[in-house]
């Protein structure tokens, strides 16, 4: 039992982020041997940018998948945030800054519609986010009959294409990100309290642990996250348009998984999440600037993901194989390495 | 919950007839009301588009609802039918008789859909993680191989719309028809069939009955290989050029089927005759939202309300079983 609770008390910088480590550092140093644009800082922060949408919604979806949920409408969401924003202020009249504000106010209804019905009617997080990934989607196409929205004014393009210090801004609002969920799942009761939730739902609500209402607010904030995504993808890019974000759901949850986050709950980093993230970010430009086209990077993709998994999976195994057969010492283990002797 | 699954199937036999029931029902009631409106909605000719252009998909949806009921997901069929579509096309124009260009590609949707079952069932990965892997790799290898090129100049023997059972039944319905009352009766009479079933409500409790859910699954994802390799024949027969992509957004209208017509997420009940008629169903709302003179952007905001809708019926039907006893 103690040793429940230490695993619960520190972060996991467990076997599978090693591994995630070594791999992004050959690569890095293969993709640096292999084309002299890829090391240098316009590159780099111009990736950065590139995985700031995807990024930002991999945060709570770091959360929701350490519970045992998961989240497939953040993708459709971003869609219909984007079209909400674009729409309230070009055919609605609404001003801008509160066309944003509504997008993201949108997000964060979209995330608590998922949350109400997975809390309150026990719906399957997959079957409501499946449902909802249609719905949001057909909002989106129906609302604005696949028209587009362009010609914003000039300071909106601040977000996705200005930068502050050097620094392309939307990085910074990644880089807040990180820092706080990061913080919140590894170090507060809250983080906490997801582990929990993930590794024994049942366990967690006989102690005390608010079970629905840290999901409801898991959900909303991955809608919010969606919201505010869109609003940096519209800057980015300069238009709107219906199809925004398509698919983008399972870039969000490649990147999580690949992390080490278990699609069982219970087990996940931000870091990891953030290592995920980088690794795919990398390949898709590293491939590209060697000449390999984009779509055998998602091939690339498709086998890291279903590689990184396999070997922590023998890892696992392995360990847990040694476990069994030293019944002395049962408990020694299971924090998984995350506590140094 | 799931130890209720194998000591009491009468509840759960009438729960999926009602929610067979209701969509026949939804389905009568979407046709009367909507060609009240407009009457050519219910030509023959309309119907006959509806289904020959959608058996695919509900055949697909007969093994999608295997593997769900066996307690697992695919998320690769999208990209799997699209690829095994472009091999069937290949195939067909590269001067391969029509029969081998039908039969290839079920065999490799059989081989690729084995390969992933053999990892989630023996090496004990998520399937949702492993199928979401082999998307990727099939999207990407697919358009990376053939550049998304277009496949036309079919030869004529290679359709299979063409033929028809007594010049009303035109082939792909056919499968359709038989395949689901085929697998519905395999499912729910044969000792294998009822494992799927069993293995999806309570794994343990399946595996001291003797029945091993490792080669079940395996067995599960082979046989939804089958059907998928025959839907992408379906979908590539009915072309007349085939665009060498996967299809957006198939695997969720496939998963959606599976799901309104009845088949639990969490494994253990549902049957593919529901699965059908909520294929059929989703394609003629596609189809009615046209001849009402509304838009079609608004199908996918209606495919998700209906989605709602019929989870939102199954909770309501399942608290007042539960009330009752």
């Amino acid at each position: 039992m103690s040793d429940r609770s230490a695993a619960l008390r520190l972060p996991r910088l467990a076997a599978h982020e090693l591994v995630l480590l070594v791999i992004l550092i050959v690569a890095l140093a293969v993709l640096a041997a292999l084309s002299d644009r890829f090391f240098t800082l316009d590159n780099l922060l111009n990736q950065g940018m590139l995985m700031t949408e995807v990024g930002l919604m991999a945060m709570p979806m770091t959360f929701v998948i350490v519970t045992g949920g998961i989240d497939l409408s953040v993708g459709s969401a971003l869609g219909m945030c984007a079209i909400l924003l674009g729409y309230s202020w070009h055919n609605w009249g609404f001003p801008l800054p509160l066309a944003i504000g509504f997008a993201l106010l949108a997000g964060a209804a979209g995330g608590f519609v998922n949350g109400w019905f997975i809390t309150r009617l026990n719906v399957p997080p997959l079957i409501m986010t499946i449902a909802t990934l249609a719905l949001y989607r057909g909002l989106a196409e129906g609302i604005s009959q696949a028209h587009s929205v362009r010609g914003y004014p000039d300071w909106f393009y601040g977000l996705g294409q200005g930068a502050l210090f050097g620094v392309p801004s939307q990085l910074w609002l990644f880089f807040a990100a990180i820092l706080v969920f990061g913080v919140i799942l590894g170090f507060t009761t809250f983080g906490r309290a997801l582990r929990a939730i993930g590794f024994n739902e049942t366990g967690a609500r006989f102690s005390g642990v608010p079970v629905d209402r840290i999901k409801l607010i898991i959900y909303t904030a991955s809608g919010t996250m969606a919201g505010l995504a869109a609003w940096i993808f519209v800057s980015r890019v300069s238009t709107t348009r219906s199809d925004m974000g398509t698919g983008m759901e399972l870039d969000v949850i490649a990147a999580v998984v690949l992390g080490g986050t278990s699609i069982f709950g219970g087990v996940g980093t931000v870091f990891g999440t953030v290592l995920g993230l980088l690794l795919i970010q990398l390949l898709k430009d590293g491939l590209a600037l060697t000449g390999v086209k984009g779509d055998a990077t998602i091939m690339v993709i498709g086998t890291v993901l279903i590689a990184s998994i396999l070997v922590t999976s023998f890892a696992e195994r392995r360990r847990d194989a040694a476990r069994a057969s030293n019944p002395r010492s049962p408990r020694a283990t299971t924090t998984e390495g995350r506590e140094t002797p | 919950m799931s130890g209720a699954a194998l000591t009491q199937p009468a509840p759960r036999l009438r729960l999926s007839v009602s929610q067979e029931w209701l969509l026949a029902g939804a389905i009568v009631v979407l046709f009367v009301v909507v060609g009240l409106i407009n009457p050519r909605f219910v030509a023959s000719r309309n119907l006959q588009t509806i289904l020959l252009g959608n058996a695919y998909v509900a055949v697909a949806a007969i093994g999608m609802s295997m593997v769900i009921v066996s307690g697992n997901i695919d998320i690769s069929v999208g990209s799997l039918i699209g690829v095994l579509a472009t091999v069937s096309g290949s195939l067909a124009v590269a001067g391969v008789p029509s029969v081998l260009a039908w039969l290839l590609p079920i065999a490799l949707g059989v081989v690729v859909m084995a390969a992933q079952g053999a990892v989630v069932a023996y090496l004990g990965l998520p399937s949702i993680v492993v199928t979401l892997g082999m998307l990727s790799i099939l999207k990407g290898g697919l358009i990376s191989v053939t550049n998304g090129v277009w496949i036309s100049n079919l030869p004529d023997d290679y359709h299979l719309a063409q033929w028809s059972l007594f010049g009303v039944v035109p082939v792909p319905v056919l499968f359709m028809l038989v395949l689901t009352v085929a697998a519905a009766w395999w499912m729910r009479n044969t000792a294998t069939g009822r494992g799927i079933y069993a293995v999806g409500g309570n794994a343990e409790a399946a595996r001291l009955c003797g029945i091993g859910r490792q080669r079940t699954v395996l067995m599960v994802f082979a046989i939804h290989g089958m059907f998928v390799g025959l839907a992408a024949v379906l979908f590539a027969t009915q072309l007349s050029v085939i665009q060498s992509t996967v299809p957006p957004n198939l695997e969720l209208t496939i998963i959606t089927a599976s799901v309104v017509g009845g088949v639990s997420i969490l494994g253990g009940t549902g049957t593919v005759i529901g699965s059908t008629l909520a294929a059929v169903l989703i394609a003629a709302i596609g189809s009615s939202l046209i001849f009402v003179n509304l838009s079609p952007f608004w199908l996918r905001a209606v495919q998700g309300v209906l989605i709602l809708i019929t989870v939102l019926a199954d909770i309501y039907r399942r608290r007042r079983r539960r009330g009752a006893r």
